[in-house]
């Protein structure tokens, strides 16, 4: 056995990891490590397919053209690499509902696809009404000392907790 | 500063791919790509997303701070208001909670194999960067620029040289991860 097939890294290691992705982010690319504009990009694009080229005169896809950038790649790398080292460690398995959402919500497909939408739904909005997410914000962002992104990231823990905790012990104590 | 490389554009692409492959390949082996774990982290039994977060944000830190000072890099902090970062923190948190994954860990997710993290999740972040677009204008105009303070940073706000806000900052990071090690979270 390999270090590559092993289940779980210290996430010390995978911390430092991603630390150094981000620099050559900055350093190879001039760009910012995230992941959220890519679906704006994407729902831009899946919107064109239905209503035309007028979507480009929309004034959000003015500001996020509607087309595969640089981040729209780094996040098809994410899923490729993620592939790839579960793949390496006999992890990769098609499922739908999660162990500890079935050991309290039961193991019905539609409920978690459901709720999983709806938590979704919030995710988008919230990312593009902050500007980004858990990496472009708690990650780049908070490394360049960004007060928006000090923000953001302490909000989406707050808002975060509250959901959980709301869910699985008020909720279903 | 490598800017004949950051113009070539079809160069960039494959950079973008080659750089999310260790990235989604990361977490991945950190754990996050599980439900499991993140829904563990915000009822606080246990602290991996922290753990990877904070060691990474010091990283980059320290990394990029460093290329800055040898003029390799160039910052972008992001401009922000209270009416944005911090309402659509809220709001993505709450969305963060109910899916359990985020947006990055959410395409890591799929990676694996969980599909409540595509069928759902992708889906619905998708459907949510929608609403955002259809809503944008009229947020523009209100909301988004409520207490707007542009893309400030700390050693700016404080008048301050970078490191003098680096140094102390990576000191207490690395003594909460002790913490959070030595308390067994």
């Amino acid at each position: 056995m390999t270090v590559l097939s092993l289940e779980r890294w210290s996430p010390y290691a995978v911390g430092i990891g991603i630390g150094l992705v981000a620099c050559l982010g900055f350093l190879l690319s001039d760009n910012t490590m995230g992941c959220s504009t890519a679906f704006a990009r994407t729902s831009g694009m899946i919107e064109r397919l239905f209503r035309g080229a007028r979507v480009k005169d929309k004034p959000y896809y003015k500001r996020f053209a509607p087309v595969i950038d640089w981040e729209w790649m780094l996040v098809l790398g994410v899923l490729l690499g993620s592939f790839l080292s579960a793949a390496l460690s006999g992890q990769f398995k098609i499922d739908f509902v999660p162990g500890k959402w079935a050991s309290v919500f039961g193991s019905s497909i539609p409920l978690r696809l459901i709720i999983a939408l709806i938590g979704g739904i919030f995710v988008g909005l919230g990312a593009r009404w902050a500007g980004g997410c858990t990496s472009g914000h708690g990650i780049t962002g908070t490394l360049q000392l960004a007060v928006s992104s000090w923000i953001a990231a302490c909000c989406f823990f707050i808002g975060g907790i509250a959901a959980a905790f709301f869910i699985y012990k008020v909720l279903f104590i | 500063m490598l800017s004949r490389l950051h113009k070539q554009k079809d160069v960039q692409l494959l950079i973008g791919l080659i750089l999310g492959i260790p990235f989604g390949f990361f977490l991945q082996k950190g754990g996050v790509t599980n439900y499991d774990v993140i829904l563990g982290q915000l009822l606080l039994k246990d602290f991996t997303v922290v753990k990877i977060m904070l060691s990474a944000m010091v990283t980059g830190m320290i990394g990029v701070h460093f290329l800055r000072s040898l003029g390799l890099v160039t910052l972008h902090p992001k401009p922000g208001s209270f009416g944005a970062s911090a309402i659509g923190g809220l709001i993505f948190g709450v969305g963060f909670g109910i899916l359990g994954y985020c947006p990055g860990t959410s395409m890591a997710a799929v990676g694996q194999g969980h599909m409540d993290a595509l069928v759902g999740g992708a889906i619905g972040i998708l459907v949510g960067a929608g609403i955002f677009a259809a809503f944008y204008p009229r947020l523009e105009k209100g909301i988004l620029h409520l207490g707007d303070f542009g893309d400030l940073t700390f050693p700016r706000l404080l008048k301050v040289n970078e490191w003098i806000v680096i140094v102390p900052v990576v000191i207490l990071v690395v003594s909460l991860l002790f913490w959070i090690e030595k308390a067994g979270l």
